[in-house]
């Protein structure tokens, strides 16, 4: 083979890998973003109901309910809140009155189906998230949840 | 007052630091070798500073001193012994002077060894060596100060996050960071080499083991903290393509690279300016990593209490070393002699390929990691990229690249033969293909990439294996003289076929773990549930104390065809200072394959709901890493390539000649 030729053969090999892998990627990333949404979120972007999310805020106290395997509760971010039902066993640090990360699919208005629940890992751990969403609604003050 | 001392010794550490890197680089401008000898002595001096430092730290926390503030914050005394130690570096500010103390190491490893170096490489080295420790020593003082003491000292410690009191944390954090920090030894080579303008198959000689024993590390590592993820978290998942994780992926993605690229280099001296700009990818990853991970800007167990003064620092040392050195390469890179080309078939078109797949996969990796932060930095939106992002790039691209392993390998130096490689694999290629074909047939409409994966991982296997077959037996030898021929097969070749079986090995695990079961269920004692082949029940569940816990233990029997296999131990552990509980998987391996048992709520009917796992073969995701490992360790160990050896007595076989066939 030719100078040139192996030179032709190299980028061309190059080109053919990375266009494929960037094609993949492309038509991967379109199919598994998901957005993060608190409960006001979900009510102001309207968001449709089939759509797969991931909500956060705090588990409202005394909404836990548990038949068998199925769980029921709701999420707020103290300005609206949203219920979520769920299939499994809840993470050890999931509590009521606790910050907690659903994800899932939003079966209709204010009902989330939950397949996912990740509850904080610690004492002082609040996820970021759910610190967003309620300072965004100006429901947080620094420090508050430190124990 | 010991602790003083270590704060004392951390100061004294940046100022030898400072030593270190400013006056070789001066000597070097003057090209004045005497000034580039000082180097040595500061890199050790050094590394004797911050061990000191890093030892008074160990001493405060094995001697429970509540008046730090670190060890308050961090430990407890009636922590066992050896999470005390643990919990040095189970903290942000412990975890970065372990940091600082691997980096020092890597110095002083060159400077105490680096006597067949050229001066002029081994003080350029040294110097930038110099310069990544003064910027983390900087940080670690001015930011996050483990020596920080408080006042008045509390009676009683925090204790350690739950999570982190573990057996699998005392080893995982320094095996990544001996990995993380090992590509530094790289990177300080490839801008040494960028400094001078000159870079030859010498070059990659020296720096060769350096990448080796870091890669290795890194591979441990990765596989280790795989492994504790799947035993403490409760969810019998082994990796969930984390940021955190993927931080740990891309480094070995480009150093898997390095090392392969680095190998050309060695044997056709072609390839430098590639292998150069590896090398400082590897090491910007790592550094991406770091900052990832200890600035807060991701939340994760990794995250320790985040403050943003210390993300900017860390992102500055980010943007000072990938931009600086990207400079330098950008400006030296054009004055490197360029290698030839080589023709496209052979081993180092082979080995070019491999180097294009895996850096594709790590910039897949990188942008599936880095395009959500992006993202919520410019529009305030939050996302997600889950696992199928991951697993569709980047399981692809690495499935292909494993096809193409074993044909690489028996492929010969300068030219191959495609036939003849092709004739080799043929079993290979059979065994591979009769068995995907087998497990397709067997579990139909099951997963379709499973089959395909566990018949490549076979191929991989068998092909090394009979890479290795053929480069020993000829017919009509005796078996005295096969032994003779496999032990003068130098020991890169068995390690480099190792490693490619561990790949092969690992490969099969995830492949097998497709082929799982998985059972929920609340479950009375004396029940028996039906998971995969085999049959558990719960016996009992009783309370026990531990020393700084108390665990809801659940007894389980574990029977197959109604013989008791084995019994396991499923536990909550609520830890009575954080008040926080933790699952403790019980966990009993069956050959390969593992059960697997978390447990949650007890009902007011004794009953008590349990997650079930059926895991075949899953052990092998971790013994493969653990092969891989051992294959670098080969190569590490082969007289040919051992750091600062004198040219080897025998002569080689003249490079390219049949030393393959």
């Amino acid at each position: 083979m030719t100078r040139r030729g192996r030179r032709l053969a190299l980028i061309g090999t190059a080109l053919a890998i990375v266009g494929g892998a960037a094609a993949l990627a492309g038509f991967a990333l379109k199919d598994s973003i998901v957005f993060f949404y608190g409960p006001s979120e979900i009510v102001e972007k309207k968001v449709a109901p089939g759509t797969r999310l991931r909500i956060g805020g705090l588990v409202v106290a005394g909404s836990v309910q548990k038949a068998g395997q199925k769980a029921t509760f709701d999420v707020t971010d103290n300005a609206r809140s949203i219920g979520v039902s769920y299939e499994g066993l809840l993470p050890d640090l999931f509590r009521e009155g606790q910050g907690v990360v659903a994800e899932g699919v939003l079966v209709a208005p204010g009902e989330f189906r939950a397949d996912t629940i990740l509850a904080k890992h610690d004492e002082r751990y609040m996820p970021k998230e759910v610190v967003e969403t309620l300072k965004k609604q100006g429901r947080w003050q620094e420090g508050a949840a430190k124990p | 007052m010991i602790v003083e001392i270590g704060h004392y010794a951390l100061t004294l550490a940046l100022a030898l630091a400072l030593i270190q890197a400013i006056v070789p680089l001066w000597g070097a401008r003057l090209r004045d070798e005497s000034l580039g000898a000082v180097a040595t002595p500061a890199a050790l001096g050094q590394f004797a500073a911050v061990a000191a430092s890093f030892a008074a730290l160990v001493y405060a926390h094995l001697d429970s001193d509540f008046s730090v503030a670190n060890v308050a914050e961090n430990s407890h005394s009636a922590m066992p012994t050896i999470y005390k130690i643990s919990g040095v570096w189970g903290n942000h500010e412990g975890s970065m002077l372990l940091w600082v103390l691997i980096l020092a190491a890597f110095g002083a490893l060159v400077a105490a060894f680096g006597r067949g170096l050229p001066a002029m490489l081994r003080a350029n080295v040294l110097a930038v060596q110099g310069l990544i420790s003064i910027a983390f020593l900087l940080f670690i003082l001015m930011t996050s100060n483990p020596f920080a003491r408080l006042d008045p000292a509390p009676f009683e410690g925090h204790d350690l996050n739950p999570v982190l009191q573990d057996l699998g944390l005392a080893i995982h954090p320094p095996m990544l960071y001996l990995g993380y920090v090992g590509f530094s030894i790289v990177f300080s080579f490839a801008a040494a080499a960028l400094i001078e303008g000159r870079i030859d198959a010498a070059w990659a000689r020296f720096v060769r083991p350096f990448a080796l024993v870091a890669w290795c590390f890194l591979t441990l590592g990765i596989a280790m903290g795989s492994y504790w993820a799947y035993y403490t978290l409760g969810w019998g998942g082994f990796w969930f393509w984390d940021p955190v994780e993927n931080a740990s992926l891309m480094p070995w993605l480009a150093g898997t690279a390095f090392v392969h690229s680095v190998a050309v280099m060695e044997k056709r001296d072609a390839l430098k300016v590639w292998t150069i700009f590896l090398a400082i990818l590897a090491f910007s990853f790592s550094l991406l990593g770091t900052f990832l991970v200890r600035s807060g800007v991701l939340t994760s167990v990794h995250a320790f209490a985040s403050d943003p003064q210390r993300g900017v620092f860390i992102l500055l040392i980010l943007a000072l070393f990938i931009g600086g050195s990207l400079i330098l390469f950008a400006l030296r890179a054009p004055l490197l002699r360029q290698g030839g080309l080589f023709a496209p078939i052979s081993r180092e078109g082979a080995l070019v390929l491999n180097n294009l797949f895996l850096t594709t996969t790590c910039a897949g990796v990188f942008l599936g990691t880095l395009y959500p932060l992006a993202l919520e930095q410019f529009t305030g939106e939050k996302i997600t990229v889950g696992a199928p992002f991951f697993n569709l790039t980047c399981g692809v691209l690495l499935l292909i690249l494993c096809f193409l392993v074993p044909i690489g390998q028996s492929l010969a130096w300068k030219r191959g033969d495609l036939h003849g490689v092709a004739q080799r694999l043929t079993l290979a290629a059979l065994i591979g293909l009769a068995s995907a074909v087998a497990l397709a047939a067997i579990t139909e409409g099951g997963p379709v990439l499973a089959p395909i994966a566990a018949g490549l991982a076979l191929y991989i296997v068998i092909g090394s294996l009979s890479e290795l077959a053929a480069r020993i037996w000829r017919p009509g030898l005796s078996a005295g003289v096969l032994v003779a021929r496999a032990r003068a097969l130098p020991l890169s070749a068995w390690g480099g076929a190792l490693a490619h079986i561990g790949v092969g090995v690992t490969l099969l695990g995830l492949a097998a773990s497709a082929f799982g079961s998985e059972v929920i269920a609340t479950t009375r004692m004396g029940e028996a549930r039906h998971v995969g082949p085999y049959e558990v029940t719960m016996d009992s569940v009783t309370s026990r104390a531990g020393p700084n816990y108390q665990d809801l233990v659940a007894k389980a029997t574990i029977r197959s065809d109604g013989i008791v296999v084995a019994s396991i131990e499923p536990a909550k552990r609520s830890f009575t200072t954080r008040q926080m509980t933790t699952s403790q998987a019980g966990i009993a391996t069956l050959w390969f394959g593992q059960i697997y048992a978390a447990i949650g709520d007890q009902g007011p009917d004794g009953s008590i709901a349990v997650r079930l796992y059926w895991k075949p073969l899953v052990t092998l995701i971790w013994l493969g890493a653990c092969i891989m490992a051992l294959g670098g360790g080969l190569c590490l160990a082969d007289r040919r390539l051992r750091f600062g050896a004198p040219a080897p007595a025998r002569a080689r076989p003249p490079i390219g000649a049949p030393a393959t066939s």
